[in-house]
């Protein structure tokens, strides 16, 4: 490519960074300042994770194959992937729910398989497809929990979040009779209970009318703006991801395809857009992912 | 780390307060098997069997204290699969002996009040009174509670490695030693080889305890030891057994997927 080409690129990317971020800042009008300023979301460059030749294989069929990459503080990755990709099995390893077959994890520069317990006080998980016990209410599961984590003063805590994510007039409201976007809140208000460093996502929104979906978005936004949390998320929305991740991963039969910026990912791909890509990824066959993984060159992780 | 096992402990507080089929599995069944044995005992004795069949009535009171043990602890974690809840628990920083001591203590409190609920109604209904026993009372109640703990351990085990498949285990799995456990008649009643066996089981040692002491003869403090010592020995390998079957389900990748089981 040209320098004046290169040039272009870069202006093209400015833009769009400029564009997500005005974007960002329209979507949180009606917080406070003080409310989105109190953190600099920017990723620093601690890396928080850092995942190293990863692979997972069950019963002789590789579910992962040794992928390497990692996170940085305060960003928002999205992993991302046709089903069967080997995205939930990667949260499951990271969240040392499953043992890894080969390589390693470090999060907070610590390793996973020998301080799982140290990590997952600093660390939370809400995924739509788990659930917190239906016949306690709101209040007493976020009391367990709070406890769980071992939280100093939990009351206040479980109050605060029960109002960032409107829940205050269910607190004593059993949550088997909570609607699924109210579930859905609460599994966040659990989630950001420890108040994690990084929190993982798991489809989060999934199940949610647009409407919730966009509200959902909206918190998830906003606190990790304030907090400057690192969310890990994956999501088959290709629109929720645009909108929220600052970075992606693509797996494909276990390998990683495709990572970086969104706009660098479809004009790579020569795709129209990003659900374009997720479509023809998933409908490839596995040279296919190949091929347009390596888009930018650099981007297959081979065993 | 005891307000993780007390965070656990509330958790299932909370559930029994409201929960009236929860209740009655500690009261109802109880109250049930009692009701049972005790009029086979009033039978027995109009038809001149001698008074030792009161044996029966405290035979069934002491075995309750094993089963409702062993299945408090089962049913706790089942609990947390069946409600979805189980990544929640195992993503926080609750170590597995945390966990399990959690759930021995609800499976305490659960068969502390079954006793407590069944002594008094066998002083009302039979004018079977358990505290004739005595001071035994302490090592035959602690015996059996540490062998239901054992016994929920490996119950645990394999509903974790075969998911709600193996469910059945929580109920099935005491009966699977009641009969060699000597719990309603004399370890001599067995064939020899049966004996051998049931000479493994801490509970066989409580019961022949028992009656013996509803008899007049002194406690053997030297079964009790042995029992002890055994029930050491169960739960060191229940705990093993429950350790592998975790090991092996996170190498398989089953623990997320547990509800789907």
């Amino acid at each position: 490519m040209s320098s004046s080409g290169r040039l272009s690129d870069i202006r093209r990317q400015t833009r769009n960074v400029k564009a997500q971020y005005v974007q960002f800042e329209q979507r949180d009008a009606g917080h406070s300042e003080e409310e989105l300023s109190i953190h600099n979301s920017m990723p620093s460059a601690e890396t928080l994770i850092e995942v190293k030749g990863l692979g997972k294989t069950f019963n002789g069929l590789r579910a992962v194959e040794a992928i390497s990459f990692s996170v940085r503080r305060g960003e928002i990755l999205g992993l991302l992937g046709p089903n069967g990709a080997g995205k939930t099995t990667t949260l499951q390893m990271l969240l040392g729910l499953t043992t890894p077959s080969r390589g390693t994890i470090r999060i907070f520069g610590l390793d996973l398989s020998r301080h799982r317990r140290d990590i997952l006080r600093r660390v939370n998980f809400s995924s739509a497809y788990i659930a917190l016990p239906t016949n306690l209410s709101v209040w007493e599961n976020l009391i367990v929990f709070a406890k769980l984590y071992g939280l100093s003063n939990p009351r206040k805590r479980i109050d605060s979040m029960l109002e960032t994510f409107e829940l205050e007039n269910e607190k004593h409201v059993l949550t088997g009779t909570l609607s699924s976007g109210q579930l859905t809140r609460l599994n966040l208000c659990k989630a950001f209970l420890n108040e994690p460093e990084i929190l993982f996502l798991d489809e989060p929104t999934a199940s949610l009318d647009p409407d919730f979906a966009d509200k959902v978005r909206s918190r998830l936004r906003q606190l990790h703006r304030r907090k400057g949390v690192t969310l890990i998320y994956t999501s088959h929305n290709m629109q929720e991801v645009q909108s929220l991740c600052q970075r992606l991963i693509f797996l494909a039969q276990g390998r990683i395809v495709a990572r970086g910026k969104t706009e660098d990912i479809v004009q790579q791909a020569e795709a129209a857009s990003l659900e374009d890509y997720f479509i023809s990824l998933s409908r490839s066959d596995n040279r296919t992912a190949g091929r347009h993984g390596r888009a930018d060159g650099s981007t297959t992780d081979r065993s | 780390m005891w307000q993780r096992i007390w965070a656990v402990f509330l958790r299932h507080l909370y559930l029994h307060r409201r929960s009236p089929a929860r209740i009655m599995e500690i009261f109802f069944w109880p109250v049930m098997d009692l009701l049972v044995w005790g009029f086979i005992t009033l039978y027995l004795k109009t038809v001149a069997v001698p008074e030792a069949v009161l044996f029966f009535i405290g035979a069934m009171i002491f075995w309750d204290v094993l089963y409702r043990s062993q299945q408090a602890i089962s049913l706790s974690m089942t609990e947390e699969f069946w409600v979805r809840n189980f990544i929640n628990i195992f993503i926080s920083p609750l170590s597995i002996p945390e966990f399990i001591a959690a759930l021995c203590l609800v499976g305490l409190l659960k068969s502390l009040l079954t006793t407590i609920f069944l002594a008094f109604l066998a002083v009302i209904c039979y004018s079977f009174n358990l505290l004739q026993v005595g001071l035994a009372l302490v090592p035959f109640l602690g015996n059996l509670l540490l062998f239901g703990w054992a016994v929920g351990l490996v119950t645990m085990g394999v509903i974790l490695r075969y998911g709600r498949a193996a469910e059945a285990l929580i109920w099935g799995m005491p009966f699977l030693l009641q009969p060699i456990s000597a719990v309603f008649y004399p370890l001599e009643t067995l064939p020899q080889p049966l004996q051998l066996i049931a000479a493994c089981l801490p509970s066989t040692y409580v019961f022949e305890g028992m009656r013996n002491v509803l008899s007049g003869q002194e406690l053997s403090l030297e079964a009790m030891q042995t029992a002890f010592l055994l029930n050491l020995g169960c739960l060191a390998a229940g705990g093993a057994f429950f350790g592998w079957m975790l090991k092996s389900v996170r190498e398989r990748g089953y623990l997320s997927r547990q509800h789907l089981h």
